[in-house]
């Protein structure tokens, strides 16, 4: 009885070792003088110095293509979000499975199909633009869903009605009801666009040129090719970006999420 | 400006940017795979191909071993973490859930820390153990990908069941064992089959994590990748992302219809 | 401002008729209460009236004398009050009830002055800065109501705005709603399902059934002299007589009473209130039940006809149950409805 009851707990335990351990290696190593010889050799912040004056330029890539994507999905997706709550039934269905094919299509295939189409087209091609298309495709579907779910929570239909009767048009209803109700989503969908677009690897590494490198791209540069101090001290510094905005994305998503219920 | 005006305004920028960026390339991939010597005969081309078929072969094994060993403990976790009251609850489901965005480069190199030549498992272990480039480091790393996924899917499930069912099933002589089986896993069966179709097509198409660890191990993501910059054969990485495409999408949607959530795929 | 409705039927996509070609006219503030039971397309014809649905083809809506057929809701000018409200929850008590006032664009002053006119008259002011959501559900159908005459709309609608509340609140909420109308002194159109709202809110209430008005008139005239079976069965439950008619009496099973004049094909119809228990009564019946109602009691008779008809009895005590007892039924109390026509149960 007592020796079951501790199976679980073990099996946990182990499985969240598995994933601190190595992080936490990956932390020291990014901050150990020598991680050869251990951490006797001492601390120091030398290898974060030399991170940022090898990558700073594609950590400052990735937060702009971040915040334009953000942009972007805000204003492709909650429009959208918008006519998909409004038009509840099996058109709004397809509509929104076709636009999540970016979720379920690994990122491989999205961006050989987009260096087919428009990999001709140099200017296009070679711009940090064709890179950033790849991100809003990518992260557009959860901005869609993460507003769309918090629009279908309310009686969205009702609201809207009430305020056409006291004289509100279209538009008025979208900024008065819709958007305001829509605001636990927008946020949740917002951290989470941007958390993905910054972390964004299997799309970028594809359509990404040697003068376009964004974080994972240095990243996997950096583990490819620098020695490991340095891989870590950028490791480090990405999971000091990512991780606040993680606890931020889970925490507004679950908020969303209760206010929906 | 109408209602259905302001409304058809509102689809219009999701409709041209789907458009441009996701039908009409999807359609080019189609033509692109068929644009070869081989036609539309490229699919049998795969299945004549002995490299490709054990790669496929090797991908499938693999990704169901994870898909395995993270329904096993991510259920077991979960169920636990879902019950048990304890100080530190909290942090354990933090650490649990927050490499869900970690990108898969990342992950393979936390991998590289474990078993690499400079990995822990090297340092405290005499002989050399080194495993990180081996069919073993890409199924940790898989793992690494996939527990996250399935425990959150996992634990959403475990919140909505009903309580009352299990304590029916103690009132009526049940010890702890059996209501596991003759409760809580059939309750919790849809999500698993959901979870499972996660954790099976994520590890399907993971790239980052290959690209890192299987430089010696054929898997398909990375045959892909090879074909279409070393070999350029852009036919065949076409024809390729399409099979793997189909797939992971089919694997997914079933997942979605089985619970309705879909975690984070990519990677 | 008069309401006026000229053949206006509804069709749903699918077939169904909603509503079937009517004429309704309202009187310059004037209340009128449409009522019947769910589908019986109340709610369609008051949401086509708002706007919010389009009518037929054919059929033509005015206020006063502009036709507003095609007009959309949003320039329609009405106010409405849903059934769940439909408060917006991101706004602040005050912005709900002056939100129809910051769409007619009014000056900030003069829209601050309108809603603290309105709070006042809706006894609102001490709730007005808190959010929607902090509110109880009376509270909150006195916002529904001052955020639809805000605007001073040219005709109120209601659609079942007491029935989200609890039962105890309902009977209080309701007189208190039919006060605050008469104090608007507007055009209104209510829906209900029931009829004790109807009856004691409105001028005049619309009895419908399947898309169409059955009858329309005074809460009395309906309750007194309903014009069919379904209206007497629906507003005072009415009960059949069951027997075989030999010129002016009815030869019941267990005697005979006497009936009012009335033209062949009508039947006879009688509500609880109008039979009496008396020693003296010509039929007999037997007492199945007795429910104990506070003011009466409710007493279930057996051996009238097949069906058991129910009586209202006031007293200190009732008859016992499975006992005989002798009814009166006064021909004042007896209703001679027309034949074949639809039932309300």
């Amino acid at each position: 009885m007592r020796f079951t009851r501790l199976i679980p707990l073990f099996v946990t335990l182990l499985a969240a070792a598995f994933l601190i351990v190595p992080a936490i290696l990956s932390i020291l190593a990014g901050i150990t003088a020598n991680y050869f010889r251990g951490l006797s050799s001492g601390l120091t912040l030398r290898w974060i110095f030399e991170v940022w004056e090898l990558y700073s330029g594609s950590i400052f890539l990735s937060l702009w293509i971040a915040l334009c994507c953000l942009v972007a999905t805000l204003l492709i997706g909650v429009p959208a979000a918008y006519w998909l709550a409004r038009h509840p039934g099996r058109m709004a269905r397809w509509l929104e499975e076709f636009v999540s094919l970016p979720l379920s299509i690994p990122g491989l295939a999205l961006a050989l199909a987009l260096i087919q189409l428009y990999g001709s087209h140099l200017g296009f091609r070679t711009s940090w633009v064709f890179i950033l298309t790849g991100h809003v495709l990518y992260t557009l579907p959860f901005m869609v869903r993460s507003v769309q779910a918090v629009l279908a929570g309310m009686d969205l239909a009702t609201l809207e009605e009430s305020a056409a009767s006291l004289g509100a048009g279209p538009w008025q209803r979208f900024r008065d009801i819709a958007l305001p109700g829509a605001m636990p989503g927008i946020l949740a969908g917002a951290l989470t666009v941007v958390t993905l677009s910054i972390g964004e690897f299997n799309l970028t590494w594809m359509l990404h040129t040697p003068y376009l490198k964004t974080l994972p791209v240095g990243l996997a540069d950096a583990y490819a090719s620098m020695r490991l101090e340095i891989a870590s001290a950028y490791t480090l510094i990405f999971f000091v970006m990512i991780v606040p905005l993680l606890m931020a994305m889970q925490w507004a998503s679950d908020r969303a999420r209760r206010l929906t219920r | 400006m109408s209602n259905q005006q302001f409304l058809t305004l509102c689809l219009l920028p999701l409709a041209v940017f789907s458009l441009a960026f996701l039908a009409l390339p999807l359609v080019q991939l189609l033509l692109g795979a068929a644009g070869s010597e081989a036609g539309w005969g490229i699919y049998l081309q795969i299945l004549a191909t002995p490299r490709y078929l054990s790669t496929l072969g090797q991908t499938v094994v693999i990704s169901l071993l994870v898909t395995i060993a993270a329904l096993l403990i991510s259920t077991t976790a979960g169920l636990y973490l879902s019950r048990a009251q304890f100080r530190g609850r909290g942090l354990l489901i933090s650490i649990l859930t927050l490499p869900l965005a970690f990108p898969g480069v990342v992950i393979g190199f936390l991998i590289i820390l474990l078993g690499g030549r400079q990995g822990l498992i090297n340092q405290l272990t005499p002989g050399h153990v080194v495993f990180a480039y081996s069919s073993l480091g890409l199924f940790l790393g898989y793992l690494y990908f996939s527990i996250p996924r399935v425990l959150l899917t996992i634990m959403a499930a475990a919140e909505k069941l009903d309580p009352a069912l299990e304590e029916a099933a103690r009132t009526l002589g049940a010890g702890p064992l059996r209501v596991l089986r003759d409760v809580i896993l059939p309750g919790l069966a849809p999500s698993l089959i959901a979870a499972g179709a996660i954790a099976f097509a994520t590890a399907m198409g993971a790239f980052g994590t290959a690209f890192t660890l299987a430089t010696n191990i054929d898997v398909l993501p990375m045959v892909i990748y090879t074909e279409f910059t070393l070999a350029a054969n852009i036919a065949m990485a076409s024809a390729l992302s399409i099979v793997l495409g189909l797939v992971t999408w089919v694997l997914l949607l079933l997942a979605r219809s089985y619970s309705g959530t879909t975690v984070a795929a990519g990677g | 401002m008069t309401l006026t409705l000229t053949n206006i039927g509804k069709t749903f996509a699918d077939g169904t008729r909603a509503v079937r070609p009517t004429d309704l006219s309202v009187a310059e503030g004037e209340i009128v209460s449409l009522l019947g039971p769910s589908g019986c397309g109340k709610t369609t014809l008051l949401r086509m009236i708002a706007g919010l649905e389009n009518p037929d083809a054919g059929g033509q809506i005015r206020f006063g004398d502009s036709d507003v057929t095609s007009q959309p809701v949003e320039r329609r000018q009405v106010g409405m009050v849903f059934q769940s409200y439909a408060l917006f929850p991101n706004m602040s008590l005050r912005a709900n009830v002056g939100y129809g006032l910051k769409m007619q664009k009014l000056p900030r002053a003069e829209l601050d002055a309108r809603v603290e006119e309105v709070l006042a008259l809706c006894r609102l002011e001490p709730y007005a800065e808190r959010a929607v959501t902090a509110l109880s559900g009376g509270q909150r159908q006195r916002v529904a109501l001052a955020r639809a005459i805000a605007p001073r709309p040219r005709v109120l609608l209601l659609d079942e705005p007491l029935s989200a509340l609890d039962a105890s609140l309902r009977d209080a909420l309701r007189d208190e709603l039919a006060e605050l109308l008469r104090r608007f002194n507007i055009t209104a159109i209510f829906v209900t399902h029931d009829q004790t709202e109807a009856l004691a809110i409105a001028d005049r209430v619309a009895v419908m059934q399947a898309g169409r008005i059955e009858q329309i008139g005074a809460p009395e005239l309906l309750y007194r002299q309903p014009a069919s079976r379904f209206v007497a069965e629906f507003v005072g439950d009415a009960m059949a007589l069951e027997g075989r008619r030999e010129g002016t009496s009815l030869q019941m099973r267990n005697g005979a009473v006497a009936l009012p004049d009335a033209g062949a094909g009508h039947l006879p119809y009688v509500r609880a209130e109008n039979i009496q228990i008396s020693h003296t009564g010509p039929v007999s019946a037997r007492v199945e039940a007795v429910t104990f109602l506070g003011t009466h009691y409710r007493v279930a008779l057996s051996g009238l006809g097949d069906n058991m008809l129910y009586c209202t009895h006031q007293g200190d005590s009732a008859p016992r149950v499975g006992s005989e007892v002798r009814l009166a039924i006064p021909t004042a109390g007896i209703m001679m409805l027309p034949r074949s026509q639809e039932s309300a149960r």
